[in-house]
């Protein structure tokens, strides 16, 4: 490859992917390893132990603005690594690493108020930070602060992003778009944030309840974090070879999300989630699993949104309630529009 | 979920039948154009064009204004991005659009400041905090061009200056009422800039070329009246035009805005990406406003990119043929080869749901089953 990277190849869609692709994971996938590795390019790894998996997932926290309504880059960098642990099955949080990297003149206070932030969401979670690591940097060098998270879990079964069959309903376990919305709104300036509050949210405790409640029920699970739902379900749809059928009038989204949306000229439906799953279950045990997530406190706006399809593998088919169009997978982070 | 007064999808049924009764007495394929980015934007987002009756082609004119911006526009606040101490404010969907070597996504990745901003106001406050010299790239038709003249003639700060690629609607679409074999038989036009206008601006020109207007807003419910307004001044030979905006567009328009606009702007002509020289369509600073143009304000030597410059793929590029109904993309010799949607040549492949773009998505069939009718698209081939 050649050139220099472009920010949209961070924006969580089809440029990433493929610089991940291109760049990483033809050599590393090429080595020997047992196990759900890079290959699968799923939201983390499966290593085999005994009759188990260990759960092993990475994440490296930047956002601007670092305090924003609902949460701070502290609360995201626990959430972040927990969603990732609990999507493939990991809901046993054995340990969270930490690394830190400042930038030189960063005020102690706000360092305190997200270390606090990410006791609690530790607390939330049932994990612990076990060991870490911190760097300062120059003026100028880094932008304010940037969180490493590693994850470790354990899992008897592991859930994969791939296993969705035709006929298998989609849920998502509540409203979309609001974490995405309210940080752009703030960082636009829009002055609407009063009734914009991110999501960010561990859902370890969440997925535990379904995986306990219908085993076996899940065929595919993600958290549809950068990309927003969009992205998350071309990957789903395109590692399962498969098509999918999304009702959008069936998607929870909140007044607020929805008129940020319109004013920036951004759909929810492409706007990063931390406190959401999207999943595929087998049809006879949809409304089943639906109940278990309705009676869970991060559930209670959950939906069946969509049906698997063997059509146009790898497409997403929004059906708007006036007519149908394929969903474009995003290609990266989304801007406000002009027309 | 609150459903919205001109969001009803059993409402726009009763409208798409509507079209559909309308089309068979008229009993032939008809195309005609919406010139407005806006649009097409909701007629992508509801996915409307499912519900269009097979032979109503509605074609995509040349009504996305960053799609429009030309390949030395966008040189020029590339150019600017990079030199010292300048810093560019813009629109979000500005950053892709390519120029002759870079687009500002690539700058910016070279090390350029750009701001992302929502609107000029934005870049004012941006440069009133800055020590930088903030130029606001402003891109949009006379609707945010109103906006940009209100700035100016609030007396912006010292460090602030204005890269119009501002445009101007009217004179394009005499521009595709002009093609030759043009299959146009009539244009929706953008109920936001008719409320600035007035629907009065299009009665000359339904006068001049015998092809009805209708004015119609952006909610699904409104573009599908519209087009059933249009379909039926098709049918009975009507050349009219015809306000369907009531709610927001009058035969006058906004005085006060017309005056800032034309106070701040003077008309001159210029290309538009993949169409033609648009006499008149292109909107920049009048004379009494130098010292905030940043085409005045600085050199830009547009020369020192054509050294690197790669074969003028812009000049192979059918856009305008595609656009007046008389092409098909894969007429096109850089559809899906050089021209796709990460690299666009054209406008209808910048476009969210240009037809270039739409028929690179749909491989040329837009046709998504369960009893849903192809996109009009297909009816061109």
């Amino acid at each position: 490859m050649s050139g220099r990277i472009l920010l949209k190849q961070g924006g969580g869609g089809r440029a990433m992917r493929r610089l991940i692709e291109d760049v990483f994971i033809r050599d590393f996938a090429a080595m020997p390893f047992d196990g759900v590795g890079l290959a699968a390019m799923d939201d983390g790894a499966c290593i085999p132990f005994g009759d188990e998996y260990i759960v092993v997932t990475t994440d490296s926290h930047v956002i601007h603005p670092i305090f924003f309504p609902g949460g701070d880059i502290g609360r995201i960098s626990i959430c972040g690594t927990v969603n990732d642990l609990a999507m493939m099955g990991g809901t046993r949080i054995l340990g969270l690493t930490c690394g830190v990297i400042l930038e030189e003149g960063f005020p102690i206070e706000d360092l305190e108020k997200i270390q606090r932030s990410m006791v609690a969401a530790c607390k939330e979670a049932g994990a612990v930070v076990i060991t870490g690591d911190t760097k300062v940097m120059g003026r100028g060098e880094v932008d304010g602060i940037v969180i490493n998270t590693t994850g470790i879990g354990l899992t008897k079964v592991p859930i994969r992003d791939n296993g969705l069959r035709a006929g298998d309903r989609i849920i998502i376990t509540g409203t979309i778009g609001d974490h995405g919305l309210a940080v752009m709104s703030l960082r636009h300036s829009l002055d609407l944030e009063g009734d914009l509050v991110s999501d960010v949210a561990p859902l370890n405790s969440l997925v535990a309840a379904i995986v306990d409640g219908a085993p076996g029920a899940i065929t595919a699970m993600k958290d549809p974090t950068r990309g927003g739902l969009a992205s998350a379900l071309h990957e789903m749809a395109a590692k399962s070879h498969v098509g999918v059928v999304l009702q959008e009038r069936a998607v929870p989204v909140t007044d607020a999300t929805r008129a940020a949306g319109e004013v920036l000229g951004i759909d929810p439906l492409h706007v990063a989630n931390e406190g959401k799953a999207v999943l595929g279950v087998r049809a006879e045990d949809a409304e089943r699993v639906l109940a278990i997530i309705r009676n869970h406190e991060r559930g209670r706006d959950a939906a069946i949104i969509g049906t698997v399809t063997n059509e146009r593998p790898g497409s997403i088919i929004l059906d708007t309630g006036f007519g149908r169009r394929l969903l474009a997978e995003p290609d990266g982070e989304p801007l406000p529009r002009i027309c | 979920m609150n459903e919205l007064q001109f969001r009803n999808p059993e409402l726009a049924r009763a409208l798409a039948h509507q079209l559909e009764v309308l089309m068979n007495e008229i009993g032939r394929e008809v195309s005609v154009m919406h010139v407005c980015g806006s649009h097409e934007q909701a007629i992508a987002k509801f996915g409307l064009r499912s519900l269009f009756p097979k032979k109503l082609n509605v074609i995509m004119g040349p009504g996305c204004p960053v799609c429009v911006t030309d390949v030395p526009e966008v040189d020029e606040g590339v150019l600017l991005a990079e030199q010292p101490n300048v810093e560019i404010a813009t629109y979000g969907d500005m950053l892709k659009v390519p120029g002759t070597v870079r687009s500002l996504a690539d700058a910016q990745a070279a090390g350029a400041k750009i701001h992302i901003v929502y609107g000029p106001s934005q870049a004012v406050e941006i440069a009133k905090n800055s020590d930088a010299e903030i130029v606001f790239f402003a891109t949009g038709f006379e609707t945010t061009a109103v906006a940009t003249a209100a700035i100016l003639l609030a007396g912006p700060p010292e460090n602030f200056s204005i890269l119009s690629a501002h445009k101007y609607i009217p004179p394009v679409m005499e521009i595709v009422a002009e093609m030759p074999d043009t299959k146009i038989e009539g244009f929706l036009a953008a109920g936001h800039a008719a409320a600035i206008t007035g629907y009065g601006v299009f009665e000359e020109f339904v006068e001049r070329h015998a092809q009805p207007v209708v004015v119609a807003g952006f909610e699904p419910l409104d573009i599908l009246a519209g087009l059933v307004e249009l379909v039926k001044l098709v049918r009975d030979g009507q050349r009219r035009v015809v306000n369907t905006f009531p709610r927001c567009v009058t035969r006058e328009g906004n005085l006060a805005a017309q005056e800032q606009l034309w106070k701040v702007f003077r008309p001159v002509g210029g290309r538009w990406r993949g169409i033609a020289h648009v006499p008149n369509g292109n909107l920049r600073l009048r004379d009494e406003f130098a010292k905030w143009d940043a085409r005045k304000r600085y050199t830009i030597d547009l020369r020192s990119l054509w050294d690197f410059a790669p074969p003028q793929l812009a000049n192979q590029c059918i856009c305008g043929d595609i656009m007046a109904g008389i092409r098909n993309p894969v007429d096109c010799r850089l559809f899906n080869k050089e021209c796709l949607p990460e690299n666009p040549v054209g406008a209808c492949m910048v476009s969210n749901e240009g037809t270039c773009k739409i028929w690179h998505l749909y491989g040329g069939i837009p046709d998504l089953g369960v009893g849903q009718a192809p996109s009009p698209v297909e009816a061109a081939v």
